[in-house]
């Protein structure tokens, strides 16, 4: 495969790449300013309100969204779904790049960010929820490091490493899920220590679980999502059995993020009436908790399984992403909307434009570096000298 | 002194139990941890407090703080309510008490006996010591600010402005001069006992003392003994607490058993978890081998058949061949047989013509 097919034949000054090249420098400039003049330059980041965007967003959403490579795995490698077999490497991908900006943009959130190994080497912080986060997220980032390698060691053409790391694939597999468990789940559980802030609508004993399954219609939309886009824009990278996966891999996720998505409905309201939270619905947070609910978990979920029965192709897509769009909302109304509810308007945290452009500039960096690989390693293609199995 | 296997053995297991977890993981027991013996607390007094802020002024002083826009002196700044800063460990606010009377509250951490601030933190910079204070230690910390999130009492500030070495920014309880043996820098100050300092045991026993015997002056509740835990800051009011700034809401389970669970369950996970996806996989394989071996029986016995069709379907063949052959041979022999008949037949009839002849002839001869 020609790896110059995309790049040739396009304008280096596509519209694309001047929008992201002014979002690099606008971006370069914000990161100069967070690490020369501090937080209080950049972000509307308070006493009262410690964890902003780059945490809601960049962190919980980034996490979420980049299920997708543990879920995918996990149903071809283990679950024996073999029909999505191509789906892996870019889900893996995307996993591995979504991880990456994690711990990117976590070094513009801490205050130290050097400093950021010492929960392993200086001192084990392990009562904290966060110190079992930051293992698994350091760990699984490895895990799928590895599990990306063999389209690097093809591309590279690196045969040998590439037949030892192949031979993992299960090992690597079963890890992925186990470290996806445990911190998809602490990224809730992290709020469970702090139950006066967060609205009892939000706050609930079940809060790890409810972020598991929620990363888990994470992943599977985004693996629609990010199947559709690729179709869209590099169809042309694509061998027969990419192009042929098309509709296939909507109707197989879009049915297990119905399912995914009613088991998930099911044991939210089991949460408000474990918690007889019923009285808060009437309220103005109350109000805003049903939107979610039924907005962003009981719609969707209906749906999937209308487009899964009458196999609507268009139907699933838009319904991954709105899917996708209702993980965002659940992590910001944890994390800032229902979080210091009790405070008055006047103390409460909206994000600082710059702080968003931080946000904007980090998925930016994420798009392009999948650009660069996806037109040059065999990820929507299988390489001509290796039988994936 | 005679030690028998058991117990040596027992003392064995406990060490290397006590050298691996350090202490019980599991928070579900009857265990409760009423702070260490004789450790120090303060208890504020609200009722006598009057707003004079020299506790904020000596707390600057003694923790070598930067100067405030206004000074100390100034108590046009209790008109609005303030909130701990990286700049301030304590200030005090003024609420509107019964009647037309005004209460003054200190705030600052309320150093609690088993602190959220401590559970959240990822690199253990905080300590609850023996002594009774919560301490911070700069040097490990990554600046995530868990703590700030964990802390139900709000206090932990961090130095937003700070873009190079920033810390969280909290009240230590003077954890050095208390050392030392020093007084507190608020509570050296305080010019009406509105602090008092003094072991918490001892503290809670004036507390009651107070309540009981001006019954019509205070809530009869003792903030700060049971909230969250427990912590070494105790308070007394004449108004309940929640008019002046203090959340009743905060339950009373100690921070770290609202984590105790999900942590619990990380093991569990890490246990179970390979044995589950190892199974499923191996039901699978093992469905696909089932799968493959009854799809290599079906094609063996389709084969089979097959063959065994085509066999018969040759002999039926090679038999009717055989037939027609026979019959065809039959045919001929009968046709040759036919022929001769015929043929001699008609040679029988010439010859009789011709002896005819011949007798003709004779005749004639």
């Amino acid at each position: 495969m020609s790896e110059d097919a995309t790049t040739m034949g396009k304008p280096v000054f596509s519209p694309f790449n001047i929008a992201a090249g002014v979002i690099l420098l606008v971006g370069g400039v914000l990161t100069i300013l967070r690490f020369t003049f501090g937080f209080d330059a950049v972000t509307n980041l308070s006493d009262y309100n410690p964890w902003g965007i780059w945490i809601s967003f960049d962190l919980l959403c980034g996490v979420a969204l980049a299920a997708g490579g543990f879920v995918t795995s996990a149903a071809v490698y283990l679950f024996g779904m073999k029909q999505y077999r191509v789906a892996v490497r870019p889900a893996i991908l995307t996993g591995f790049l979504g991880y990456a900006l994690v711990v990117i943009a976590l070094h513009y959130d801490v205050g130290r960010p050097w400093r950021l190994p010492y929960p392993f080497l200086v001192r084990q912080g392990t009562t904290s929820l966060l110190f079992e986060v930051a293992a698994c997220v350091a760990l699984y980032l490895t895990v799928l490091f590895i599990e990306f390698s063999p389209a690097a060691l093809e591309w590279l053409g690196l045969k040998r490493a590439r037949s030892i790391v192949v031979k993992l694939t299960l090992l690597l597999t079963i890890l992925g899920v186990v470290l996806s468990t445990l911190h998809q789940s602490s990224l809730g559980a992290l709020f469970l220590l702090a139950p006066s802030k967060l609205h009892p609508l939000w706050y609930t004993p079940y809060l790890p679980i409810y972020f598991f399954v929620t990363a888990v219609i994470a992943g599977l939309s985004m693996v629609i999502f990010e199947s559709t886009m690729a179709h869209r824009f590099f169809f042309h990278k694509m061998d027969e059995a990419h192009l042929a996966e098309k509709d296939v891999l909507p109707l197989g996720f879009g049915k297990a993020a119905a399912f995914v998505l009613a088991g998930y409905f099911i044991v939210k309201v089991i949460g408000i009436s474990t918690g007889n939270n019923w009285h808060y619905l009437a309220t103005g947070y109350g109000i805003w908790y049903l939107v979610e609910l039924l907005g962003f978990v009981a719609l969707p979920a209906f749906l999937y399984a209308v487009g899964v029965r009458d196999k609507n192709i268009t139907l699933i897509r838009w319904t991954a992403a709105w899917s996708v769009l209702g993980i965002i909302v659940n992590r910001f109304n944890v994390c800032l909307v229902a979080f210091n509810w009790h405070l008055p308007t006047s103390e409460r945290y909206f994000p600082h434009w710059m702080e968003i452009g931080i946000s904007v500039f980090i998925v930016t960096l994420g798009v392009l570096i999948y650009r660069f690989i996806v037109t040059r390693m065999p990820v929507l293609y299988e390489h001509p000298d290796y039988d994936a199995h | 002194m005679s030690l028998s296997r058991r117990k040596f053995l027992g003392w064995i297991g406990a060490a290397g139990m006590t050298a691996v977890a350090g202490r019980k993981a599991s928070a579900a027991t009857t265990h409760h941890f009423e702070g260490y013996p004789d450790s120090i607390a303060v208890l504020h007094d609200t009722t006598l407090c009057i707003g004079c802020r020299r506790c904020e002024g000596a707390c600057n002083a003694v923790n070598a703080l930067p100067a405030p826009e206004k000074p100390f002196t100034d108590l046009t700044v209790l008109e609005k309510d303030r909130r701990t800063t990286s700049k301030t460990y304590t200030v005090v606010n003024q609420k509107s008490g019964a009647g037309n009377g005004k209460v003054f509250v200190k705030k600052q951490c309320n150093h609690c006996l088993e602190p959220a601030c401590a559970s959240a933190c990822f690199v253990k910079a905080f300590k609850k010591t023996k002594e009774g204070a919560v301490t911070y230690d700069q040097s490990v910390c990554v600046g995530c600010r868990y703590c700030m999130i964990a802390c139900p009492f709000e206090i932990p500030t961090y130095e937003y402005d700070n873009p190079f070495s920033p810390q969280v920014m909290k009240c230590t309880m003077c954890h050095p001069r208390v050392v030392e043996g020093k007084l507190p820098g608020c509570v050296e100050s305080c010019p009406t006992e509105a602090l008092v300092f003094g072991k918490r045991d001892d503290l809670l026993k004036i507390a009651r003392q107070r309540i009981a015997r001006r019954s019509d002056t205070y809530v009869d509740h003792i903030y700060g003994e049971r909230e969250m835990g427990g912590t070494s800051w105790l308070y007394l009011s004449s108004v309940p607490f929640e008019s002046i700034g203090m959340r009743m809401d905060l339950g009373i389970t100690p921070a770290p058993e609202l984590t105790a669970g999900a942590l619990g369950a990380v093991p569990m996970v890490v246990g179970l978890w390979p044995i589950l996806l190892t199974g499923i996989y191996a039901m699978n394989k093992r469905k696909e081998k089932i799968a493959a071996e009854e799809k290599a029986q079906a094609v063996a016995s389709t084969l089979a058949d097959a063959e065994e069709k085509a066999v018969a379907r040759l002999d039926e063949v090679m038999e009717k061949a055989k037939q027609e052959k026979t019959q065809a041979i039959e045919k001929a022999i009968k046709e040759a047989l036919e022929a001769e008949a015929k043929a001699r037949a008609e040679a029988e009839s010439t010859t009789d013509q011709e002896s005819d002849v011949t007798d003709d002839s004779e005749k004639d001869a």
